[in-house]
């Protein structure tokens, strides 16, 4: 039995930055081992997980996609004993000033296994170019400071480090989790939860968990695991934005109110419609998510995909996402799970010929 | 040879729980506590006064002995609880200064239970790029705690959630400035000498003025005073390379006694027996560069009839942000160098010219 909030708090503290997910994948695989009927690593390092249907072959799949790389941030140089970087996945300045992180140095004295403290750090004023004043300092213009003295540095680090978030996750209230990576870590757990729901239940088609790589540098993973795969139909679940102080934009939204059903081009019109129909016949909360031109998920990928694969996004509504105090309700990840399991149920072996756009 | 500098288990530990406490100006009860439970076995009497100033004496056994006052500052800058807006979410204000940006995307923890909460900001994706040339004022944050029912109110105290570390030669985490002057004086207490009447003040509010410290000074109405605080290192590189003319100090060069600053000319004898009791021990330090800036000797050597003041400080560096970074050495060397005064310090001492 999973139990959904140590997992998180496991998956919370593991690094996984784009490009180097191994930290996070073998959790995942150990988690997920006993869920499936096979387990593998793709080609570019995603992890598919094998949960057979019971319909004679060959069988319709389904491909549950959830990205399990992270933002982060990556080693630019080293000046005089501190570490220049620049972002990966797309990190607003604005929230790195005394932020803490783990510095994953190459450098030859540096010990793989254990990451090198480290604080993201402002010069003051004199110290750096007039014109920016008390204004925002660019990412360019910040260190990270590893406390060691500056010889020592470039014994640990080297450019092209990988630096993850250091932010330990915070259970808030009892309700909702806090931390860096429920940008997606939250949608790899509704999966494992519609996984063990799905343990004593039979379904007939065969279900491909997947956890997919590099999603913030491209949906590299979704492209890959999606032609390896080449699954009927994809449901891709990520992180949408949530309302909160600074967001109450209309594609916003309420945190601990349900997942989001994304709709528009990246998304198979009859696919949300049953999926749609589903949340509201089983009464789970949701909301409409419209997405004018992509999703900005891996269904944007899984969508053009070989022969093109009908493919559906599901948005788990976070608070502050891109920053290391991302914050997730722990019902909405509960509900998306339950969603998934649900709808798997459904997938009769004439299932295709039901979403048909024509003939 | 590079001399390394050990702390014991037990002072790393100390180190982490002050580093740990809340205590921002005005509620420093916590701070307090710490404190008392160290000190308790080595002190025969302790008073908390009006304000909350840990005013400790211990007195030495040598006739004509001078009265040396002590002091290090035991809050903290950080945050209290402004209004609440519903839904766990929560309006702030800042107590002590803080730069504004500083703030967004960090973990706090509130009131006295430290509940965790956090200080979000806008997903990039969501703000455009001259959106993100702009700062985020502090009427636009706030601090979340999740939905819920919470038992916070306005006027709690809230701090940065920070991990106390210790990575080679340095130490990292919040609130160093002061808690590292007042492990420095729970050091002197302990090993306090015979030739003086040490009194130790653990004082209130010096972030918003050093309130604490003009209270108790007149309390203890010393003959002269030494502050332990902690000093700004801004010996960062400069973006284009110049020469860094306004260092302050620097990290790893020993303690930094101070000349002047914004609110105190030190008094010449007491700077001239902490250099000479550092060369003649050979224990490293540093002169503050004189500029801005202040302690609770700014207000401790008016008070009164005025009292002969010095400020020696532990530098360290981004100080009023989540974590500062200090070096063990200067907090080594900082003890040593106050221990070895202390004893130096004659009764005829102030009898010596101020030149």
């Amino acid at each position: 039995m999973v139990e959904i909030i140590p997992l998180l708090k496991q998956l919370l503290s593991a690094s996984g930055v784009a490009g180097y997910e191994t930290p996070v994948a073998d959790i995942l695989q150990n988690v997920w081992k006993p869920l499936v009927d096979e387990i593998s690593v793709s080609k570019v390092g995603s992890l598919h997980g094998l949960k057979r249907g019971n319909s004679s072959e060959p069988r319709p799949s389904l491909m549950l996609a959830t990205h399990m790389d992270a933002i982060g941030l990556i080693v630019k140089g080293i000046h005089k004993g501190f570490v220049r970087f620049t972002d990966v996945g797309g990190v607003d300045p604005r929230v790195l000033p005394g932020q803490q992180v783990w510095l994953h140095g190459s450098g030859p004295a540096a010990d793989p296994g254990n990451p090198l403290p480290g604080l993201v750090v402002k010069p003051s004023a004199p110290l750096l170019p007039e014109e920016l004043g008390d204004q925002v300092i660019p990412i360019e213009n910040l260190f990270i400071d590893i406390g060691l003295a500056p010889g020592q540095v470039a014994k640990f680090i080297q450019v092209g480090d990988i630096v993850s978030f250091a932010q330990e996750p915070m259970e808030m209230n009892g309700e909702t989790v806090a931390g860096h990576s429920i940008d997606n870590r939250a949608a790899v757990i509704a999966l494992t939860m519609c996984l063990q729901e799905i343990q004593t239940r039979s379904h007939s088609w065969d279900i491909w968990a997947t956890a997919t790589v590099k999603e913030e540098q491209g949906y590299i993973g979704a492209y890959t695991s999606a032609f390896q795969l080449r699954p009927s139909l994809a449901v891709v679940i990520d992180t949408t934005w949530a309302k909160g102080p600074g967001s109450d934009d209309w594609n916003t939204f309420p945190v601990g109110k349900g997942p989001t059903l994304m709709w528009g081009p990246n998304i198979h019109p009859n696919l949300h419609k049953s999926i749609k129909e589903l949340a509201e016949k089983l009464e789970i909360p949701h909301a409409i998510e419209i997405t004018g031109q992509s999703t900005g998920t891996d269904a944007f990928a899984t969508q053009i995909v070989a022969e093109g694969i009908p493919s559906m996004a599901i948005g788990i509504p976070i608070r502050y996402m891109h920053t290391p105090v991302e914050v997730v309700s722990l019902k909405d990840i509960q509900r998306t799970g339950r969603l998934l399991a649900e709808f798997i149920q459904t997938l009769t072996t004439d299932f295709m010929s039901k979403i048909s756009l024509g003939s | 040879m590079v001399k390394t500098f050990y702390l014991t288990k037990k002072q790393t530990t100390l180190l982490e729980k002050l580093s740990q406490a809340m205590g921002i100006s005005g509620n420093e009860g916590e701070v307090r506590s710490v404190i008392l439970e160290e000190i308790r076995p080595y002190i025969s009497d302790h008073q908390v006064d009006a304000l909350g100033n840990l005013l400790v004496t211990r007195q030495g056994s040598a006739n004509n002995r001078l009265k040396v006052m002590v002091a290090a500052h035991m809050d903290e800058v950080g945050f209290m609880i402004a209004a609440d807006d519903g839904e766990g979410i929560f309006r702030f204000e800042s107590v002590g200064g803080i730069d504004v940006r500083q703030l967004p995307g960090k973990s706090v923890l509130v009131g006295k239970d430290h509940l965790p909460g956090v200080i979000g900001a806008r997903p990039i994706h969501l703000t455009t790029a001259s959106e993100r040339q702009n700062k985020i004022p502090l009427e636009k944050l706030r601090i979340d705690v999740g939905p819920g029912k919470n038992p916070i109110k306005p006027g709690d105290q809230a701090v940065f959630n920070t991990n106390f570390r210790r990575v080679g030669p340095s130490l990292i985490g919040k609130a160093l400035d002061d808690r590292l002057g007042v492990a420095v004086l729970i050091e002197l207490i302990k090993d306090a000498p015979e030739n003086i009447d040490l009194q130790a003040a653990f004082t209130v509010q010096e972030e918003i003025g050093s309130r604490g410290a003009r209270v108790a000074a007149f309390s203890f109405k010393p003959d002269l005073a030494f502050v332990v605080d902690s000093t700004p290192a801004n010996d960062l590189p400069s973006w284009d390379d110049a020469e860094n003319v306004t260092y302050n100090t620097h990290l790893g060069e020993g303690p930094a006694i101070y000349v002047a600053d914004g609110a105190t000319l030190s008094d010449p004898r007491l700077i001239r027996l902490l250099k000479q009791t550092a060369e003649k021990e050979s224990i490293p330090f540093q002169l503050r560069q004189p500029g801005g800036g202040g302690t609770d000797a700014g207000t401790i050597h008016k008070q009164a009839g005025g009292i002969p003041s010095v400020s020696v400080s532990i530098p360290g560096r981004y100080s009023h942000t989540a974590a500062g970074v200090a070096r063990v050495s200067d907090y080594v060397n900082t003890v040593a160098l106050l221990k070895a005064t202390l004893r130096s310090i004659q009764p005829e001492f102030l009898a010596q010219e101020r030149k």
